[in-house]
């Protein structure tokens, strides 16, 4: 590509400068972060809740969990799940130089100071929000909507705020961000938004709620979903309008076609459930964004808890992840128990999101290790029941942009974020575009169904982008600068080993690729890291989250 | 035709297959059996066997159906653009198609499609899977249905591609990105990421240090391991990166007059791939044909593209024909919308998804036939109006594949292949 091409001579034309900040680690003392909040009685008290739950669990069923798994494993998942990048060399070294108790919570108040973190998960959570649609043309600012997110995630925002302003907000899409959660859903060539679209966004994205199928017909097995219930809950974004001054609530009563009789009928707003909790005040949008947010609306707790809990397992805490039944959880659903225990102190802290990823954190489960742990030989393995009764962390396929995201940091041994050189960083935004096209984006699914493709398998052993991150390359490659820099031949492995997979190698590993690296010298040598950096990049540990 | 057949597990593809078969039309045509499928190696399908593979020219942007293949010639609406005969009394075609006019008698066009989606994102979806996007589910485009119905043969490279892919490419939807197209840009440049930037030696010792890798991650979660089918994917891959199938991409390999005939494009070119593709089996090839969004200077634009059209698709309609594969082959060609009647004012047509022509050939269609008109004086009232769905089930049903079967979506609701209703006059 000649893009590329032209970006390294333009690296080498910045002279020393350039060079010295990649190749020196300068990132030490830039970096400050907030301290992390002390955990305080309730947060403490949900997280020993949510243990006892599972162990209970745990016991009735006969099994034993697995063991914790080792700080840099737990490290590495919140890097994915929160920032879709893994730690870089840089971030390993000062990780390990904390005091051992502790230091996991120290990295996640790092985490989420960066603004890497809010960017991910603002992209993950508009994918809900507004899908992956351009939308239509001029009427919707996908990137505005996505940074607006960013912005109050990054702020730390109380979350209830945040959807209320996605339900109601009035305006222009391009100075009120909010308002494009209406406009993507305009109707072309006409001044509102599609109600029914609406409405089923609300009820999955906001309150886990699958109700679609009342758009066309009364639910087959639930009497409370009827499509005149779904036409009602629909009837609240039925007044929306887009003029000059963007979207503004009309006074137009929502009509919509009678099936059976072929009629124009007027629908009356009304919500599905819980209607007492409905406020008096305020235009029909607001009113309905005060029912969806209101603190005894559980729904709405607990669809942000599975969310969260999906972001950073990749897998729902109770499923499907939008589905989430009303009532109240009988004692043999461990899974819902847990999530109204995480739900109610979510709604009790005042919807404060970072505070929920760090009680979802601080639980046992997600600090278990993926695997079992022979107690003599090597032939343990899971269980079915462990597997599904969360006593292992599930071994799940990354999303293209994790994978992406990996690897371009692992070829780098210093942190790619805001603070990398901008020609990195536009190199960064280049390759990445170009392997998630081509390794295929997942789109408005969370979560990635079934094994890998062999075209991503062709990527990764062939492409363009593993290539010649992994190709002799002094100046951008990790590989080459491990080759060149590293003291010994063991420690070059372990360098890399720990800059792609997290990771220490076993001692066959080791022996393996150190003896690989004995004898050959400078571009052989450079190739045989190389050889390395593509075998740990092709490796399943590195596609999946585990 | 060697590699169909042979000694490959055609099993894992039987059970997915449904044992339902149509009824009522094509009689014993439908009634596909083991033997049967084994029988595709045959060159020579008697006639009423399904066809095997789908071409799809798509045309995206969105055509207009005025300039292409339903022309108003001498009415207003026309904007002067004239028509010319085709080899199929009282059947014209615009000017600028005079090769496809003289293999008009291969073609049926249906030139009065309908559908309610004037964006190009949405009309997209709909044109290539025959739904509209629902934000409940991801429909399966017709070259996934394909691949996921059909048996797997002996292919040994990605039997759904997609060649010069537009912005959205073909998907497998709820069926799982395995069914997602392969994605190759121009025939004239090496297929990506299907060669190794190192030599086989160097090949060998890599995937011997991926197995000491593997290894150490494989222990104590070797089940999990084993079931991502990573390591498996990744010796597919090598399978496909050795396949001589691959050579069915290097459209080099055609005598000149051949790759001439298709027009010095890339859209030529790929027309050409395409056909080798379906030779060894592959069994959705789609072919974008980009930049018919002529919101301003609508015949200009035409020109330019049709002019590019023209000696690609009447190539491979004559090409397929010569060699005895048109029969199993279905060519289809069209876009997310038509455009409208009216000529604005910067010379444009903008979208117009009220009556729209979509192309279909092969595969059993009977050629020589128009179905539908729309309005000459440029309403948006069609005569036997269809709905996008419509042509996806009659695609299905030349293909032997029952529209009527379900899928059931991750949310748990069976999905039919295709909700349309054959036309039944194309398959005739």
């Amino acid at each position: 590509m000649g893009t590329k091409d032209l970006l390294l001579v333009a690296i080498c034309a910045t002279g020393l400068a350039v060079v010295a900040s990649i190749v020196v680690d300068a990132g030490g003392s830039r970096r400050n972060h907030l301290p992390f909040p002390p955990r305080d009685a309730a947060f403490q008290g949900t997280v020993e809740r949510v243990d006892h739950t599972f162990r209970q669990a745990w016991q009735s069923a006969g099994v034993s969990p697995s063991v914790r798994a080792a700080d840099l494993a737990i490290a590495r998942r919140l890097s994915l799940s929160l920032t879709g990048t893994i730690p870089s060399l840089e971030e390993i070294r000062r990780f390990e130089q904390q005091p051992a108790e502790g230091r996991i919570d120290w990295w996640l108040a790092r985490l989420l100071a960066d603004r890497r973190c809010s960017d991910y998960l603002a992209e993950r959570f508009a994918r809900a929000y507004v899908g992956v649609e351009d939308g239509p043309f001029l009427l919707y600012r996908r990137r505005r909507f996505v940074a607006w997110l960013s912005e109050s995630i990054h702020q730390n925002r109380p979350y209830d705020a945040v959807v209320r302003d996605l339900i109601a907000d009035t305006g222009l899409w391009t100075d009120r961000p909010a308002t494009n959660f209406i406009t993507v859903a305009m109707i072309p060539e006409t001044n509102y938004p599609d109600p029914d679209k609406l409405a089923v966004r609300v009820c999955r994205s906001m309150l886990g709620l699958r109700i679609d199928c009342a758009q066309c017909h009364d639910h087959p097995f639930d009497d409370r979903w009827t499509q005149r219930g779904f036409q009602s809950l629909a009837a609240y974004f039925g007044s929306t309008e887009q003029g000059l001054s963007g979207i503004y609530e009309a006074k137009r009563p929502y009509k919509v076609e009678d099936y059976k009789s072929g009629e124009q009928v007027t629908i009356e707003p009304d919500v599905p459930f819980d209607g007492h909790l409905l406020p008096d005040e305020g235009t029909l949008r607001q009113r309905l964004a005060g029912w969806v947010t209101h603190p005894d609306n559980r729904a709405f707790a607990r669809a942000t808890v599975n969310r969260m809990w999906t972001l950073l397992f990749a897998r729902p805490l109770v499923e499907p992840l939008d589905d989430i039944p009303l009532g109240e959880p009988r004692p043999d659903q461990p899974e819902q128990i847990v999530l109204d225990r995480l739900a109610d102190e979510f709604a009790g802290s005042g919807y404060d999101l970072h505070r929920l990823i760090r009680l979802i954190a601080a639980t046992e489960v997600f600090r278990l290790e993926s695997r079992a742990i022979a107690v003599s030989g090597d032939a343990a393995e899971l269980t079915d029941v462990q597997l599904h009764s969360w006593a292992a962390f599930p071994l799940t396929r990354l999303r293209p942009e994790q994978v992406v995201g990996g690897l371009l940091q692992s070829v780098s041994l210093t942190t790619v974020d805001y603070h990398s050189h901008i020609l990195r960083r536009i190199i960064k935004v280049i390759g990445q575009q170009e392997f998630v096209e081509r390794y295929g984006d997942v789109g408005e699914n969370e979560l990635t169904s079934g094994g890998g493709t062999i075209p991503q398998r062709l990527l990764m052993l062939n492409g363009k982008l593993v290539d010649e991150r992994t190709d002799s390359n002094p100046l951008m490659n990790a590989a080459t600068r491990i080759a060149m820099l590293a003291p010994t031949d063991e420690s070059a492995v372990e360098t890399a080993y720990l800059a792609v997979l997290t990771r220490r190698p076993t001692t066959a590993e080791s022996g393996y690729f150190t003896e690989q690296l004995t004898g050959p010298e400078e571009d052989a040598r450079s190739d045989k890291l190389g050889d390395l950096y593509w075998a740990l990049l092709n490796s399943s540990e590195f596609s999946y989250h585990h | 035709m060697k590699h169909l057949g042979g000694h490959v597990a055609l099993h894992n593809t039987f059970d997915r297959r449904t044992a339902l078969r149509l009824s009522g039309f094509g009689a014993a045509a439908w009634l596909t059996r083991v033997a049967d499928l084994l029988a595709v190696e045959s060159e020579h399908a008697p006639q009423g066997e399904p066809a095997r593979s789908i071409i799809l020219l798509w045309m995206a942007g969105g055509p207009s159906q005025l300039e292409t293949f339903d022309p108003h010639a001498g009415r207003s609406i026309a904007g002067g653009t004239r028509s010319i005969r085709t080899s199929v009394k009282g059947i014209e075609l615009a000017e600028g198609l005079p090769r496809l006019a003289e293999q008009m008698d291969k073609i049926a066009i249906v030139r009065s499609l309908t559908s309610k989606e004037g964006d190009h994102e949405r009309g997209t979806y709909l044109l290539k899977t025959g739904y509209r996007p629902d934000p409940t589910v991801i429909h399966p485009s017709i070259g996934a249905i394909s691949c996921h119905e059909l048996p797997h043969g002996g292919t040994e490279i990605p039997r759904h591609v997609s060649i010069l892919p537009g912005r959205w490419p073909a998907r497998g939807g709820m069926l799982g990105d395995k069914y997602d197209a392969f994605l190759v840009g121009d025939p004239a440049e090496k297929v990506p990421d299907v060669t190794s930037p190192v030599s086989s030696e160097r090949l060998a010792e890599r995937i011997e240090a991926l197995d000491i890798v593997e290894r150490a991650f494989s222990r104590g979660r070797s089940g999990q391991v084993e079931a991502t089918r990573h390591r498996a994917t990744v010796e597919q891959a090598r399978g496909m990166m050795a396949s001589e199938q691959l050579a069915a991409f290097d459209i080099q390999q055609e005598p000149h007059a051949v790759r001439e005939a298709y027009g010095d494009t890339p859209f030529g070119r790929a027309c050409l791939a395409a056909r080798r593709l379906t030779e060894v089996g592959v069994r959705c090839v789609e072919v974008t044909l980009d930049g018919w969004d002529s919101h301003a200077n609508n015949h200009e634009v035409h020109r330019e593209l049709v002019a590019t059209l023209d000696p690609a698709i009447a190539a491979l309609l004559a090409d397929l024909h010569q060699r005895d594969q048109l029969r199993q082959t279905l060519v289809l060609c069209g876009g997310e919308f038509g455009r409208t009647p009216r000529i604005n004012p910067l010379g444009g047509r903008d979208h117009w998804p009220h009556g729209f022509s979509y192309v279909l050939a092969g595969g059993g269609v009977r050629g020589g036939q128009a179905i539908g008109q729309t309005d000459p004086e440029g309403g948006s009232e069609v005569d036997q109006p269809h709905d996008v769905a419509d042509i996806h089930a009659t695609a299905l049903a030349a293909l032997g594949i029952n529209p009527l079967k379900e899928n059931i979506s991750p949310a748990g609701r069976p999905i039919k292949l295709s909700e349309g209703q054959v036309i039944r006059p194309l398959l005739g």
